[in-house]
């Protein structure tokens, strides 16, 4: 199963990394990367993550993680790192 | 491995410059399903496409989920039904029942258009393709979601120009028979030379006999990405503007590319081609014309349109033609006016004519697309204007269409609302003076002398 990219972007606040992986851990999704930015105020992260020992299907864990995002007030999206992959490499 | 700035890229052409994949066309031969009788041709054909396309819509969706990319469109296209009702169909009436099941397995499978009611009269008509033809009118007042198309022409068989006036006619009546509407039957009408038998997107799609049982098409579109690209390259000279647009292209096939495959794979039904397509929307930021203005143009319709119009079509086809394994369809640039923002202003200002878009046809992938003219249009213009451009097909090898919407009671000055994807159009001008002993001459066109390669 390929890799999926968690991506976080919203106004910077206090515990966003936190309540994501929180939330990650909870469900048995590995993270294996984290790379951040903030520029002027606004948060901005991808989070390689490993989903083949979590039990919650995929789709239920992308709509709860943009639950979570809209309680912390920025954007989480969830997509297969294909995507990326397939664009950016030959 | 993959990093943010890569991941932003993609990101950000999806959200703020509206990268989508256009549609998923799942293509179905209907060729099985004939049968003297035309209740059992009807229950087979609603049989088959509702068996095939049961899980196309929800496919898609978990695809868009999955990836986080906007999959616009689930669409199907079958076999010319020409092809398939001939047995069963006695009259153009016969044809309508057939057009009433399509419509009917469109709607319970959740596609927004089904196209394939069709017929291939490139060099004669069958009785049973002139009972089709004729069925037209009706066919597309009495459905929603069918769309229809005819092929008149092609560099092989040179123009069936019997074919050619008839469908100056039938294009008029199916704007009178939909005019409650906007006349909007028309809109889902296109008149083809060089059809090709996997095209994607509508309405011209159809399912051609080349191709196998069932097979999975996909059209890809993303003009906002190639204008953002090409904002970043304002004042360069012409190489680096090929290069960005075919940098940018490859990146937008990729992702028309993977879809196509995962679509493939999930519905178990073989991948046929990606179609290179920049299919504008009626939305902002989403416009063929955006580009040209944004490579230099004050007004698309300006002098240098067509030049600037050609290198597109080519530096997208060069971009995508290695992102993907099978490339097919139109690949190339729509410049449909009422789905286009940009084009809409453009004849506005009064910068692009019939005319100047006729000269753009000549370089882009479709031809005359999506205009709305005076609805008292005489059937023999609309057949001069159809001969032009399948000319324009024959002699340069290329596919060419009109899709022209004579709105009835309305002039030009008016503007007219055809709603979601088909927006909205202008009324524009059409050149007053008659073709019609011309096109009352009957018969066919030669082949062209390049036709002859054997």
């Amino acid at each position: 199963m390929s890799k999926t990219i968690i991506t976080v972007v919203g106004k910077d606040t206090v515990g966003i990394i936190a309540r994501v992986c929180t939330y990650l851990a909870g469900n048995e999704v590995n993270v294996e990367d984290i790379s951040q930015t903030i520029v002027q105020d606004y948060f901005n992260m991808m989070m390689i993550v490993d989903t083949s020992g979590s039990t919650k299907p995929y789709a239920e864990m992308a709509a709860e993680l943009d639950e979570l995002g809209g309680a912390i007030g920025v954007r989480i999206r969830c997509q297969r790192e294909d995507i990326f992959t397939k664009m950016h490499r030959i | 491995m993959i990093n943010i700035l890569e991941v932003n890229e993609t990101n950000k052409m999806i959200e703020q410059e509206k990268l989508d994949v256009r549609t998923i066309t799942l293509g179905i031969s209907l060729l099985d399903c004939c049968d003297a009788d035309l209740d059992a041709l009807n229950r087979n054909i609603y049989e088959k496409i509702t068996g095939l396309a049961r899980d196309l819509v929800s496919t898609g969706r978990e695809i868009e989920l999955d990836y986080g990319i906007p999959i616009v469109n689930k669409r199907i296209a079958v076999t010319p039904i020409a092809l398939v009702g001939g047995r069963a169909c006695r009259s153009p009436a016969d044809f309508v029942t057939i057009a009433e099941t399509l419509d009917r397995a469109a709607r319970d499978t959740g596609v927004n258009f089904l196209g394939g009611y069709s017929a291939i009269v490139s060099k004669g008509m069958t009785p049973n393709e002139e009972a089709l033809i004729r069925s037209i009118p009706a066919a597309l007042a009495a459905t929603d979601r069918v769309c229809s198309s005819v092929n008149v022409g092609s560099t092989k068989t040179g123009i069936n120009m019997d074919a050619v006036k008839l469908m100056g006619e039938i294009v008029r009546e199916t704007a009178e028979a939909t005019k409650e509407r906007n006349s909007i039957g028309c809109a889902k009408l296109v008149v083809f030379c060089n059809a090709p038998d996997d095209n994607p997107f509508m309405a011209g799609a159809f399912h051609g006999v080349s191709e196998a049982d069932a097979v999975v098409n996909v059209g890809v579109s993303g003009p906002g990405v190639i204008k953002h690209a090409l904002e970043g390259v304002r004042g360069e000279n012409f190489e680096v503007l090929c290069e960005t647009v075919k940098r940018t292209a490859f990146k937008v096939t990729r992702a028309g590319q993977l879809v196509a495959q995962e679509a493939s794979e999930r519905l178990g039904i073989p991948f046929g081609i990606v179609d290179l397509s920049l299919a504008p929307t009626p939305s902002v930021g989403d416009s063929v014309a955006g580009i040209l203005e944004e490579m230099g143009l004050e007004s698309v319709g300006a002098p240098g349109t067509t030049a600037a119009l050609a290198l597109l079509n080519d530096q997208v086809k060069k971009g995508g033609i290695m992102a993907s394994s099978f490339v097919g369809g139109l690949s190339g640039a729509f410049i449909p006016v009422s789905e286009d923002q940009g084009m809409i202003d453009a004849v506005n200002r009064g910068a692009l004519t019939i005319e100047k878009l006729e000269a753009m046809t000549c370089v882009c992938s479709v031809g005359l697309d999506m205009i709305a003219i005076p609805g008292d249009t005489p059937a023999s213009t609309i057949a001069g204007i159809i001969a032009d451009e399948a000319a324009i097909g024959m002699i340069n090898n290329k596919t060419t269409a009109v899709r022209l919407i004579p709105v009835i009671g309305k002039d030009v000055g008016d503007t007219v609302e055809f709603g979601g994807l088909l927006g909205h159009a202008p009324v524009q001008r059409v050149n007053g003076f008659c073709c019609a002993d011309f096109i009352n001459r009957g018969g066919r066109i030669p082949a062209p002398i390049h036709s002859f390669k054997n």
